[in-house]
């Protein structure tokens, strides 16, 4: 049977989204899938030596439930309703939710973004970084990990267009 | 049943119990049997599917005390 492949696009710079394509990446690589992600726009910030810069925000994601990670259960189980127009106004909000999500996804099992971007590595998950994104917002390969090509729309087609299975997110 | 090698993943959430079972299998030669201790309910259906798309064999499957308990034979 001949390798399945999976192209992924990555288009997103904030904590939770960063969990995605790097689950479906990884999971995807222990099935035998050949995969590629390619990181565009905000995506590249999940590219970074550092990723302690990745933030979640409540504000302007309704579907997010805002509960406390820690207390006896009958706290935990709150579903704290805070409006928008208030998270939108109260300073370090933002660091607050990072903070709350952090301690709930070791709460729960659930493995870091450093971590599991590592076992794609380890996986020969084949990482590509848009080169136009790198130009327009002024960063450098240097503020990247090693071992990342880089290109364009044309970059992306070239595996993607051989691939069984393609996902925006 | 008899197996040879054991991998603890309780505590582990997806997609972790799949990705240490593949890493675990890696060490074992064909025939030899892997057996997996997870607390993830989604782990049940997932090392279905993980064994139905690679071929290994998942030879019992069985909840005890909300623990899961699996034993996978390498292809």
């Amino acid at each position: 049977m001949e390798q399945k492949r999976l192209a992924i696009i990555a288009t997103k710079g904030t904590l939770d989204w960063a969990y995605p394509p790097f689950i479906l990446a990884s999971t995807a690589a222990a099935l035998g899938y050949e995969v590629e992600i390619f990181f565009t726009f905000y995506g590249l910030q999940l590219l970074r030596k550092e990723l302690d810069g990745l933030k979640v925000s409540p504000l302007g994601n309704p579907g997010m439930p805002m509960k406390m990670p820690f207390g006896p259960s009958w706290f935990r189980g709150i579903t704290w309703n805070i409006p928008n127009a208030i998270q939108a106004v109260v300073p370090g909000f933002e660091s607050l939710a990072t903070a709350l999500m952090k301690q709930t996804i070791r709460n729960t099992g659930v493995a870091s973004i450093p971590e599991l971007r590592e076992l794609c590595r380890e996986a020969e998950v084949k990482f590509v970084g848009c080169q136009m994104t790198v130009d327009l917002f002024g960063f450098e390969h240097s503020d990247f990990i090693d071992g990342i090509e880089y290109g364009g729309a044309a970059t992306f087609f070239e595996f993607a267009g051989e691939s069984d299975i393609c996902l925006y997110m | 049943m008899n197996f040879d090698k054991e991998l603890d993943a309780r505590g582990l959430n997806c997609p972790l119990p799949i990705l240490r079972c593949k890493k675990a299998l890696a060490d074992l030669s064909a025939g030899q049997v892997l057996k997996i201790v997870a607390t993830d309910p989604g782990s049940v259906k997932d090392f279905q599917a993980f064994a139905k798309q690679t071929g290994n064999e998942l030879l019992s499957s069985a909840e005890a005390g909300g623990e899961f308990q699996f034993f996978m034979k390498k292809k």
